[in-house]
């Protein structure tokens, strides 16, 4: 068995391996910046789930810089290219609280990509900030799922405001708002089902959803966080496009990033709908929640840092 | 995008007169397109050049059917290629001859493994079978209670020890299904990254202690360029013995089917269309070729040419 193991292992770490080095040769291994090298660079892009015209386009300024700049080595063009990368992400973008009373969040997003496991991690993330939060179960449709949050109470000792399986989320968020205005709460984060964007009817009880609390708190929920998997393909654009149509969009959450995929997909997100990126998930755990930071992300695009 | 895929081969061809025989140049050139709409449906980036490649030897020099333009007929190459790819044996769980018949699902994180013991038992026990769901996720909160919730519906029994060692809870299963007359097993995992050395050590004990009859990876259909790395490292590891492609009730093209049968040679064997218990069916080579291409009705009219 132990053979058995460490061929395993060596396998995987060649296939990093393998991805890392091939990244590098693609700088260091050449003489000149060649047509080659911007092919190179455009699989590389591909293969990160930026997408076929996104990648493209950045190959495309790449190029443009590199005659600007009069760039003639090749080792220099991954810092340009990581630049250019951070610069189509934007700024760093943290949470908009209510200008006075407490904050409504309302978190959305595709079946199982980790709603509800972000919440559990950003409600323990601002209760350590020091503000007072509770969550509140609006999925009231998945086996198990309010059952699953509470357990997310416990360990970080927040308060859920649930009503049974099959109740109307629009109810639950209704609950949620009076509990936040009537017990002076901070933060209120709203967890609502897994949808594909596809579904009209299941969309259409998030518009109502959002309704109710902007009926009960003017300007409520202050931030509509839409989670994306970073295993997601090309599909998180439409997911993006549809879910800010319907319930207006204000931060991405890009989970799994553990995983070996890179969620290149939010660069072409970016490009088209400009919603920051805010947080990202590393992980299963309470702690593994962290605010994005594009220079971080760009590089780990070309599996250069460590920090992801 | 990809209605843009069959407008752009008919622009490729629109300078070709006539018929005949397709020319490589004609051919390289409506390889480019056809390889941005696989990439763009999510087909992994090597899988992608190594099919194109092979549709290009095949069309070279084919005489263009009558009934077609040269778009057509490139368009019918890719798709045969696709479902001749894709095919194999499909939908069928094959019972052990002594039982119970043993089931195993794992997967990433969130890629509906659950749901899908659940649907499977469904559909089981709709066939006269004695189903036992097993909860061998003692991890993610609430993952036991979710199959019992399932499991009540369906009323099917589950078979839980709390947060046990998933090896024993498995292999406590298969003991008592035996005294219960449950002919299949279906064994739920907890979600786990092909990476996690510890928890993929975790399956193979659980393989090694219940020697399952089927071991199916469970996957989300909108899986990007990842899918390859994620089957590759599961097949190698644990020995598929087909994959279920799952929320396939959206709208993504759903290049992974493609991908995972390419790099894994494993059959895809149910696919998941909804988050009831019924919505599970059999794969569809051709179905699938045709969503991939997103050109459902250019293919209806090539078929029947
Ligand atoms: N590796 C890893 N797993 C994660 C991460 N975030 C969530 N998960 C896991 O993904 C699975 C799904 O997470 P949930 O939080 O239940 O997802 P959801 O979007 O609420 O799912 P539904 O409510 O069913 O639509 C769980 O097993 C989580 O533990 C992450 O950042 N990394
Ligand atoms: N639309 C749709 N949703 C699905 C399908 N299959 C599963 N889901 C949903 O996807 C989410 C995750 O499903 P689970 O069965 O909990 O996934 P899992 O693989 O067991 O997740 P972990 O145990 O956390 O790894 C749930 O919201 C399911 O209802 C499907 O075919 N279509
Ligand atoms: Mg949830
Ligand atoms: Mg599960």
């Amino acid at each position: 068995m132990a053979g058995f193991f460490s061929k395993l292992k060596e396998g995987l770490t060649k296939t990093r391996q393998n991805f890392v080095e091939k990244v590098e040769e693609v700088f260091t291994g050449r003489k000149k910046i060649d047509e080659e090298l911007y092919e190179e660079l455009e699989e590389v892009l591909i293969r990160s789930d930026v997408g076929v015209n996104t990648s493209f386009e950045l190959v495309e300024r790449l190029r443009k810089e590199v005659k600007q700049r009069k760039l003639s080595d090749p080792n220099e063009l991954t810092a340009v290219l990581q630049e250019l990368i951070a610069e189509l992400l934007g700024e760093e973008s943290s949470l908009t609280f209510a200008k006075q009373g407490p904050t409504i969040i309302l978190v959305v997003g595709v079946n199982g990509v980790g709603k509800t496991t972000t919440i559990g991690k950003l409600a323990n993330w601002l209760k350590r900030d020091g503000k007072r939060v509770i969550m509140a179960a609006g999925d009231t449709f998945r086996a198990a799922a309010i059952d699953q949050l509470e357990v997310w109470g416990e360990r970080s000792g927040v308060e859920v405001i649930k009503q049974r399986e099959g109740a109307d989320p629009a109810a639950v968020a209704y609950d949620a708002v009076q509990a936040a205005k009537s017990r002076n709460v901070d933060v209120v984060i709203v967890d609502t089902a897994g949808r594909l964007h596809n579904k009209v009817n299941l969309m259409e009880e998030l518009r109502k959803v959002k309704r109710v609390m902007d009926r009960e708190i003017p300007g409520a929920p202050h931030e509509v966080l839409l989670v994306l998997d970073a295993t997601t393909g090309q599909n998180a654009l439409q997911q993006a496009k549809l879910f800010q149509e319907v319930a207006g969009v204000t931060g991405i959450v890009l989970t799994k990033l553990d995983g070996t995929a890179k969620g290149g997909v939010v660069l072409g997100i970016q490009g088209e709908t400009h919603i920051p990126v805010k947080w990202i998930g590393i992980g299963e755990g309470m702690e593994d929640l962290r605010p994005f930071v594009p220079e971080d992300f760009a590089s780990a695009l070309f599996g250069t840092s460590q920090k992801v | 995008m990809f209605q843009g895929l069959s407008e752009k081969l008919q622009e490729t061809f629109k300078r070709l007169k006539g018929k005949g025989k397709l020319k490589e140049a004609d051919v390289s050139e409506a390889m480019r397109e056809v390889r941005v709409a696989l990439l763009e449906a999510d087909v992994n980036f090597k899988v992608v050049k190594d099919f194109v490649a092979k549709v290009k030897e095949r069309s070279i020099g084919q005489e263009v059917l009558e009934s077609l333009s040269p778009a057509q007929h490139v368009i019918k190459i890719v798709h045969e290629e696709m479902i001749e790819l894709m095919g194999g044996a499909t939908g069928k769980i094959l019972i052990a001859s002594k039982p119970p018949t043993v089931i195993m699902l794992i997967g990433l994180q969130g890629a509906g493994k659950t749901t899908h013991a659940a649907k499977l038992a469904n559909m089981l026990k709709k066939q006269g079978k004695h189903p036992l769901l097993v909860a061998c996720d003692i991890y993610r909160p609430a993952a036991i209670k979710q199959l019992q919730v399932l499991g009540d519906q369906l009323k099917v029994p589950v078979f839980s020890m709390g947060q046990d060692n998933p090896r024993d809870i498995a292999k406590a299963s298969i003991v008592h299904a035996n005294q219960n007359g449950q002919d299949v097993v279906i064994i739920d995992t907890a979600g786990r990254l092909h990476i996690n050395e510890e928890l993929m050590g975790e399956l193979r004990d659980i393989k090694s202690s219940v020697k399952p009859h089927e071991i199916l990876l469970v996957v989300d259909a909108m899986t990007g360029q990842d899918a390859v790395n994620v089957a590759e490292s599961f097949h190698s590891d644990l020995g598929l013995d087909g994959v279920i492609l799952t929320k396939l009730d959206g709208d993504t093209r759903g290049g992974a089917a493609l991908s995972i049968k390419a790099v894994t040679g494993c059959t895809i064997k149910f696919v998941g269309i909804g988050e009831k218990m019924d919505a599970i069916e059999s794969f569809h080579p051709d179905r699938m070729a045709s969503r991939i291409l997103g050109m459902g009705d250019v293919l209806t009219l090539i078929e029947k040419a």
